[in-house]
């Protein structure tokens, strides 16, 4: 049905169609509104069946999400950024025992300094726990892919994190076709559960395992996300069937057939990107791209298919590990391990803390690439001008003060210097 | 006897013996509650073959505990545990000591994960299956203790029983905040001009959850068996969140002898160190009489943990835990005035 909606709020519809049955709310912008929405729906009777639960804390959150799963419900929670961090052994907790949560994370950027604002830092932070990541470029994908999670999950027993950009998405409001409950219904069924705590058939989940199976345990959590490698664009394919879109699966291209030139990013950039490449391209250019959907698992065959053979690939991102550069950079690096011809790697860092990552800063970035290649990550509009006097600041006085004030004053001094 | 009158299956017939100045067994208890300390019928919750030192008073209190429960509810329990001792012992993969099934989540959210089952239960229409989390001190009263007052004040239809050895006894008796004063741990070693744990920290957990207002909280103790059993069952009864804090001493840690294990978790209800009360919904109901209160240094002295005391002639600080004690006695009213006077 087609409704224009908050993103916040049809994926909060969305989600309860997949009838999930335990659901831990902990308030974290900005993921709020899912979760509200959701709460909505359980006390009016809208979703039935269901039970909400306020948490204490987003440690708590997973927790009780991870003794709903093992107890065989259908659980769901959601959070953003520091919310993450805080419930970090339970995200490593949940995936390590194979319990098929599904979480949504409004990506936001993590402090300090404290910023509520759009990047993928938490979701990076968390991407080797063991759950699979998918990143929403709209907010129909992001509906989508909710739908398609739980199936994933359930299907390979694993958790899952739908990504979905912090306000640029979670709080945008625009046309989306929400799917019917008979379709969600007939694309994912109930859940099943490999194991439960049942005292007709007791087990005992969570023992202590030592050198002798450690190992296998881990290679196990790997071995099954490379079996989503071949699921997400089965269950893709199936999606697009039923619902007639284009959702989910490993990645898509944009323009990519003929191009010396790839972009690779993850989430709601591509949508700028996209724009961006269609004016170089009307201006000659031969530059596409390749937005990737799953970063966890990560489709390095598929990508390095795509990559290889090009000229330069541009790779944009929302986070930044510090003292090594942008990680999405380094996993197409790795998907060009031992390629004969590897294109040229370009690591562009933008948008952090939820700056505008604007059309022409992504053209000039663009040209740049070709033209002056530069070593290690580029910061797409970095402001050297107070960088450089906060590192004269530093060298100068010892009790040189907090780092963000001291930036935060000069921005202000600059902005007064130039109003009249 | 009646057929009405005859005691369920898991009860015992009418025993004495003698142990010190106690008749112990079975004559002070009424039948209904008199249970079997081994039988082939007994459910043993936690069967043999764990790793559990000897003399270790937390398997006792768990056996017991869980026992009691899993009589209670029909065997439909579920038991979800913090990591620990009790987790460790009892689950070395591939092997587990457990009968019912049992969970290991994280160290701290041991009464979140419960909660989680217990929500499961409702939505899937189980109203049978009941649900226990369990912990040690270090799980509840510090690492768990947001996940606990959360699952308190939401009122989760869950029994969270910590089983309180005063320290972390599984990674090498560390100091947590159900530590005595001037108990001797790995980080509150007992040197310097203060030796042990200091005098005004920790907290009262059985206090906090009787704040919390939640339909009940009891202590209990490894050496009244039958009483923590009575407990359990009493907790089982009731809905909501329900709070049992075990007093369960630890050899290794408390530097004691395995076979005082009994004798120690008695002499400190005698003494008034560990109270035995019962509360519900935020006001105390009862508490267990002292018949002979003992001073606390019979309590202390066959710890080493407490050995720098009576080295040093430490009669000062002998005489601020005398009167925690006392004051436990008093807040409690452990102690029949017109028996002590007699």
């Amino acid at each position: 049905m087609l409704k224009q909606a908050e993103g916040s709020h049809a994926m909060a519809e969305t989600i309860a169609l997949c009838r999930p049955e335990v659901i831990c709310a902990y308030p974290i912008t900005p993921q709020t509104h899912i979760v509200e929405g959701l709460g909505e729906m359980v006390r009016n009777g809208h979703l039935k069946n269901c039970e909400f639960i306020n948490v204490e804390s987003e440690f708590a959150a997973l927790s009780v999400a991870i003794g709903a799963s093992a107890a065989g419900a259908r659980a769901y929670t959601a959070t953003a950024s520091q919310g993450l961090l805080f419930m970090a052994e339970a995200i490593y907790n949940a995936s390590g025992l194979g319990l098929p949560i599904v979480m949504t994370l409004g990506n936001r950027a993590i402090g300090a300094p404290i910023n509520i604002w759009n990047d993928h830092s938490d979701a990076m932070s968390m991407c080797d726990a063991g759950w699979m990541q998918l990143f929403a470029e709209t907010n129909q994908e992001a509906l989508d892919l909710h739908v398609q999670a739980f199936r994933l999950a359930e299907e390979l027993s694993m958790p899952v994190m739908v990504c979905v950009d912090g306000f640029i998405l979670t709080h945008a409001v625009e046309r989306l076709d929400i799917p019917s409950q008979e379709d969600v219904d007939a694309f994912l069924p109930t859940y099943e559960p490999v194991q439960v705590l049942d005292p007709a058939q007791p087990i005992s989940i969570g023992a202590m395992v030592g050198p002798d199976a450690f190992m296998e345990v881990r290679f196990l959590q790997h071995y099954k996300q490379t079996l989503a490698l071949r699921l997400l664009p089965e269950f893709s394919a199936e999606f697009k069937r039923r619902f007639g879109r284009d959702s989910g699966g490993l990645l898509r291209t944009y323009r990519a057939e003929d191009a010396d030139m790839l972009v690779v990013a993850m989430g709601s950039i591509n949508g700028t990107i996209k724009d961006t490449i269609d004016e170089m391209r009307a201006e000659g250019l031969r530059i596409g791209l390749v937005t990737l959907v799953a970063f966890r698992p990560f489709p390095t065959a598929e990508l390095r298919n795509l990559l290889a053979g090009r000229k330069h690939v541009v790779v944009i991102e929302k986070s930044f590990a510090v003292g090594m550069g942008g990680q999405l950079a380094n996993n197409v690096d790795l998907a060009l391990r031992n390629t004969p011809a590897a294109p040229q790697v370009h690591s562009v860092i933008a948008g952090l803390g939820g700056r505008p990552v604007t059309r022409a800063s992504l053209q000039r970035v663009f040209l740049r690439a070709e033209a002056q290649p530069w070593e290690g990550a580029h910061f797409l509009d970095l402001n050297e001008d107070i960088i450089g006097k906060e590192l004269h600041h530093v060298r100068k006085v010892r009790r040189s003060g907090p780092t963000a004030e001291n930036l935060l004053r000069r921005l202000g001094e600059a902005r007064s210097a130039v109003s009249p | 006897m009646t057929e009405t009158t005859m005691p369920p299956p898991d009860t015992q017939k009418l025993r004495f013996y003698q142990k010190g100045t106690f008749t112990v067994g079975n004559r002070l208890v009424s039948e209904a509650e008199r249970s079997v300390q081994a039988s082939i019928d007994r459910s043993n919750a936690l069967t043999c073959g764990h790793r559990a030192c000897q003399g270790c008073g937390e398997a006792l209190g768990a056996r017991y505990a869980i026992d009691a429960a899993m009589r209670a509810t029909n065997r439909n329990l579920v038991a979800v545990n913090a990591t620990g001792c009790l987790e460790v012992f009892t689950t070395p993969y591939p092997e587990t000591s457990w009968q019912i099934p049992w969970m290991h989540s994280l160290f701290g959210n041991a009464a979140s994960v419960a909660a989680g089952v217990a929500a499961a239960m409702r939505v899937k229409n189980r109203p049978e299956v009941r649900v226990i989390a369990q912990g040690g001190d270090g799980g509840t009263t510090d690492i768990g203790f947001g996940c606990l007052s959360g699952m308190f004040e939401r009122n989760d239809d869950v029994l969270y029983i910590c089983y309180d050895n005063e320290a972390y006894m599984n990674t090498g008796v560390q100091r947590s905040s159900a530590t005595p004063p001037t108990a001797r741990t790995a980080t509150t070693p007992a040197v310097g001009p203060q030796p042990g744990n200091v005098f005004g920290t920790g907290k009262n957990v059985p206090k906090i959850a009787v704040a919390h207002g939640i339909p009940y909280v009891a202590t209990a103790t490894v050496a009244d068996l039958h009483d923590l059993e009575r407990k359990v069952v009493r907790a089982m009864g009731l809905h909501g969140a329900r709070y049992i804090h075990i007093h369960v001493p630890c050899p290794l840690g408390w530097g004691s002898a395995s076979h005082d294990t009994i004798r120690l978790a008695r002499l400190a209800v005698e003494s008034g160190l560990f109270p035995l009360f019962e509360a519900e919904h935020g006001a105390v109901t009862g508490s267990t009489k002292i018949r002979k209160p003992v001073p606390v240094t019979e309590y202390l002295k066959p710890q080493r943990r407490f050995a720098h005391l009576f080295k040093d002639h430490d009669d000062a600080r002998l005489a601020q835990l005398q009167a925690i004690a006392d004051r436990n006695i008093a807040e409690f009213n452990l102690v029949d005035r017109a028996e002590v006077a007699s």
